[in-house]
This record gives structure tokens, sequence and C-alpha cells, in this order.
């Protein structure tokens, strides 16, 4: 179990607040649209922190631009892994941008072990450090 | 020549002293080009002094010009790279019939070839050199800038950049939070880490040293590194987040900053920070270096207001976060608008265009004076410090945008119920504003009720609010731009 403040991986835009509910989830679709985003989800068994690839639920919606349609794959890919990992993230492909803009979690396990911190202690008093995923002790799929 | 004031020939070069204007810096009808380098002056001249006058010693100084004639300007292409003052306009509500003594916003361009590519060293050398100096200007402060494309393309720029920092943290549509340890000077290395793992496990993404942090008595650099790290690092775990601690590594020589440098980035800081006291040179040095090993370089402006805050003399911040955007800096203080530093709203939106725009249009109210192009420089990532707190979370937005550092410093180690608990609302108070703006509603009037409802299920936040409500800082600023909204004609 985690220890933080809120006990869950903190990631995101919005981790610090209650779940979202679908309600809140559409106006922050229609937020993207609106900036001219493409929306996309993306799915994980492993959250370390360095881990920049999570499992994309099918390409960016380049062409939807619907928010009920959106939220219909959100809700799809919660469905599908109702205990992983899940964000939702907007891309900007704007000149000067052309990265991610927007990344919020919006399905989490039923209980998030969280990570150990490895210690290395090397020359001096110098330690390095590894931040190691307790989840990762099961092979994928396995871990929640 | 286009000038009709400039003497030609065999009597323009007989030896002795004549008029700067009749020199050839004074052109009013000169186009600019593409590739001139363009400064904006505000210049007071000696009383009595003709000010077209005075504006071409300002030209002739910081180009080519000397006291005397001399006849060696004919053995080079002298015209070409004379400076040329191009226009000269009273600054409005100065002058006779108000408070304040006659000023002019002068206008010069430069020739390319003046200046040595990719060295902020030489091109100050020019633009702020002798010329702060001269007899005849009674005060001078450097304005504006317009840096040509060709020039700007000699620079390496941020050596990170604001889009490759966020993907790097992995933190993306919001604000970034952090806070300075605080006292900043005194701590043990151990007592200071706490700090830094307290606020980075409540949630913060960022601490920082402050300025004057380097390696004292009480604290010598390698234990602060050595312990700040095992805070990062632990509370990275704790969080499942990247985390960062700007690992000050200012020092007496460009050798120890390199050793503080290795030394950081052997222990895997994502980030390290100098000040700019340590100086233009070594700060481009510091921005290879960091371009070179993968790290963020936060710049503290230490010794700014020094010359920047005074508005007839010295020169303006915005002129420092162009040549700091050049020099490659990844992170600079910019101001709050709202805390206890300087600062008016549209002169700060002005730093923060300056900083991460990749074209900047002319705005006189925010007080830009050229059109700039950015010309693919990374984006440099303006950080808000001093004197603020969650309470103002909603005109922090408002005013700074998501492309910001928040430091909370006071409003996260100050808080009744501990480092952690200043951090949670903070972050809790981010993102129920970021969340309420992204549903358009409109958080400049309903921003406090806002927090309030947040702060219903945060006792944190409600007790952070409760302890900063009436906090403000409601100075005027010394520092605001003089424009005239229709364009001027020269006097």
């Amino acid at each position: 179990m985690m220890t933080n403040p809120g006990s869950q991986i903190t990631q995101g835009q919005f981790s610090f607040l209650p779940p979202l509910t679908d309600v809140q989830i559409t106006a922050q679709i229609k937020y993207a649209l609106k900036s001219g985003w493409s929306l996309a989800v993306e799915y994980t068994d492993d959250p370390h922190p360095r881990n920049t690839y999570w499992e994309m639920f099918g390409n960016p919606m380049f062409d939807l631009k619907d928010p009920a349609g959106i939220l219909m794959e959100i809700n799809n890919c919660r469905k599908t892994f109702p205990n992983h990992y899940i964000r939702v993230m907007a891309f900007s492909s704007a000149y000067g941008i052309e990265s991610p803009t927007m990344s919020y979690i919006v399905n989490r396990p039923k209980n998030e072990p969280g990570f150990g911190l490895v210690r290395e202690e090397a020359e001096g008093r110098s330690i390095r450090y590894t931040v190691h995923s307790y989840a990762t002790e099961k092979s994928e799929g396995e871990r929640y | 020549m286009a000038s009709e004031t400039m003497k030609e020939g065999k009597e323009r070069y007989k030896s002795g002293v004549i008029p700067y204007k009749k020199m050839g810096y004074w052109e009013p009808d000169y186009k600019i080009k593409d590739t001139d380098m363009l400064a904006m002056f505000r210049m007071t001249p000696q009383p009595g002094m003709d000010p077209e006058e005075v504006a071409a010693a300002v030209a002739g100084e910081s180009s080519t010009a000397t006291w005397t004639v001399v006849w060696t300007d004919r053995l080079t292409a002298c015209e070409m790279y004379r400076a040329k003052c191009y226009r000269c306009d009273l600054v409005p509500n100065t002058g006779e019939g108000t408070k304040t003594e006659a000023q002019y916003f002068i206008y010069i361009a430069y020739e390319l070839d003046l200046f040595e590519g990719g060295s902020i060293a030489n091109l100050t050398a020019s633009i702020i050199g002798n010329v702060f100096g001269m007899k005849a200007v009674k005060a001078l402060r450097l304005e504006d800038m317009r840096i040509p494309v060709a020039y700007l393309k000699t620079f390496q720029g941020p050596a990170t950049g604001v889009i490759v920092e966020r993907e790097r943290l992995d933190k993306f549509g919001r604000p970034l939070l952090g806070a300075t340890t605080k006292p900043k000077l005194g701590l043990s290395g151990r007592n200071y880490g706490r700090v830094v793992y307290e606020a980075l496990k409540g949630g913060l993404d960022f601490v920082k040293d402050d300025e004057n942090i380097n390696s004292q008595p009480f604290m010598h650099w390698r234990d602060r590194f050595l312990y700040c790290m095992e805070a990062v690092n632990k509370a990275a775990a704790a969080t499942g987040e990247v985390k960062g601690h700007y690992l000050n590594v200012t020092a007496g020589t460009m050798e120890e900053m390199y050793a503080r440098a290795e030394f950081a980035k052997s222990l895997g800081s994502v980030i390290i920070m100098i000040d700019l006291v340590i100086g233009y040179t070594a700060i481009q040095s510091m921005a290879i270096w960091a371009r070179k090993n993968d790290m963020i370089l936060h710049l503290h402006r230490a010794g700014n207001s020094a010359y920047s805050r005074q508005k007839n003399h010295g020169m303006s911040f915005r002129v420092i976060c162009k040549w700091m955007r050049m020099a490659g800096v990844d992170h600079i203080h910019a101001g709050t608008v709202v805390g206890k530093l300087e600062g008016d709203p549209l002169m700060i939106r002005g730093y923060y265009d300056t900083l991460l725009d990749t074209h900047t249009p002319m705005n006189l109210e925010k007080g830009l004076f050229f059109e700039q192009n950015w010309a693919s420089l990374n984006k440099c990532m303006p950080v808000a410090s001093g004197g603020i707190h969650a309470g103002q979370m909603h005109q922090l937005l408002t005013y700074l945008g998501d492309d910001v550092v928040l430091q909370f410093g006071g409003g996260t180690i100050g808080h009744p119920q501990g480092i952690q608990a200043g951090a949670v609302a903070n972050r809790v108070a981010l993102e129920a504003m970021v969340l309420a703006r992204n549903e358009g509603r409109d958080i400049w009037n309903e921003g406090p009720q806002i927090l309030q409802d947040a702060a219903k299920w945060c006792a944190p936040l409600k007790a952070g609010l409760d302890t900063w409500k009436d906090v403000s800082f409601n100075y005027e600023s010394t520092d605001t731009p003089d424009f005239v909204p229709s364009a001027t004609t020269s006097v």
C-alpha cells in the first residue's frame, strides 16, 4: 500500500482530485477538442514513472471529434482492462508544441502496491537509486 | 548616404571633433534590413542637449565611433559598420509640462557583422558597453532588442526546452509546482533534505536551492547533493512520479561548477541550477554542458534587479529574458504578478511571451517594442516565485497560464499542518483550478469559490486558505510600459 497523501500514484493532471465522473471527463474531452488536440487512451500494468510507453488502446483518435464517441472508447478500455491504469492523453500537432498537452488517469487497479526504492551503495557516500515497481514482480497480465 | 545630415568625403574626415549626427550615426530615412540587430533605448539627455545628437552618440559609442574624427575609418567599409539611430521619439508624459524630465525612445540599427556569432558577451560588450557611462546621457535604459534570425541561429538556445522537459518529467497540461527550501541558509544537509522529501512526497514536482546556497560552513555542497538526492528518489518511489531538486552548482570558477554538475549527474538528478551573477559566458558554457548531459538548467535571476528595476537607467528584464533564452537556460524566474516581488501584469506577460513564443508580435502594452521571430530556439520555462500561496491560484493560472513553475516556498513550508500538508494544499488547489478552467468556468471570478469547494474535502487546503487569506502585496510597480497606442512620428 502506498503511504503518500491519497495513497495512490499521483501521475497526471488530476490525481489529487476525487475520481473524475463521466460528466467531468466529457468536459475535459471538449476542452481538448476545442483546443484542436487529438485524444488517445492508453493503459498499463507497470506504472513506473519512467515507463513512457503505456499500451495504446488504438491509435490517437485524430478524426473523432465527438466527445460521446471518445468517452465510449475510454469506457471500452475500462471494460477490457478494469484493473489496469488507464490514462487519457491529448496530443497537439501545432508548430512549437508537437507533443502531449494533457494526461490524466481515469482508471486504477483496486490495490496500488506502489514502488520500492533500491539503494546500491557506491563509492564515497554516493548511492545509486532504482525505483522498483512492486507490480512487476509478477508477469505481465497477472499483476493486479 | 541616405542621410542629408552627414558630411561627406574630405570634409567628413578632417581632424577635429564634429557632432555624431554629422558622422553618420543619425539616419532617419534608414531602411531596416532583416539581418540588422535592433535596439531601443530610453534615453535622458543632459539638460540643453539636442536629443538627436545624444541619440546619435549612443549609436556611435555602441558601434564604431570614438570622440574625435579618425582618418583610419577610411580604410574600412565604415558606413556599413556605423550603427544608425533611425528614430527618436519623446516618451509620452515626460518633458515640458510634466513632472518628469524629457526622455526619448531611440531606435538603433546595427549591422550583423558587428557581432561575433554565439557570444552574448560580445553582443553585450557593444550594446551595454561604454554607452551607459557617456557624459552626454544623463541616464540610459535598454528597453528591448530585435535579434535577427541569422544571429539567433548561431546560438544553441535552451538546453532542454519546455517541450522536452515536460516529456522527460511526464507532466502535461498544468503548471509545475515547486518550492524553495527555507530557511535559505543555516540548515545542515540532513535537515535540508528533510524539507525536500516532505515537499516532494506531499505533491510538489520540484524543490529548489536558493540563490545563495553554494557551499557554506553549515552545509558543504556534496552533503547537500547527497541528502537531496536521497529525498528526491525516496519521494519518486512514494508517489510514482518523476521528482527533482534544483541543485545549485554556482561556484567561484568554471572548473568547480563543472565538478558540481558532474556530481549532480552521477547521482541521477534531472536538473541543476545556476545564478545569473556567474556571467553570460559561464551561463552559455553550463548550457552546453546541460545539453550534452541531458540535464535541465535552472537559472535564478540573482542580481537582475540591481540594474533592471529602475525605469530610467539600466536595462529591462525582457532583454535579459531574450539573452538568457539565447544563452540556453531552461528555466528563468520571470515574476509572479501577485507575489512579493516587482511586476506589472502586462509587463510580466511580455517577459513570459518572450520566453515561450515561437514568434512574438510587437505589443506596446506588454512593453514589446519589436516583432521577434524565435528561429526555432527552444522555449524557456518561466518560474514564478516569491510570496505566492494557494489562495491566489485562480489569479496565477489566469495571468501566467500552464507553462510556468509556480514556486510556493513559504506557502508550502509555512503550512500550519506541516510541509506535506502544504504541498497537498497547493497541488489540490492547482488541479481543481485547472479542471475548472478546462470545464469553461470563469475562474477569475469563481476562483475563491472553487478553492472553498475543494477545501470542503481537503483539510490541508482549508488550513492554508485560512492562514493566508489576507496576504497580498499591492504596491505600485516601478516599471510600467510608457507607450502611445497609435504610431508616433519622429520629433
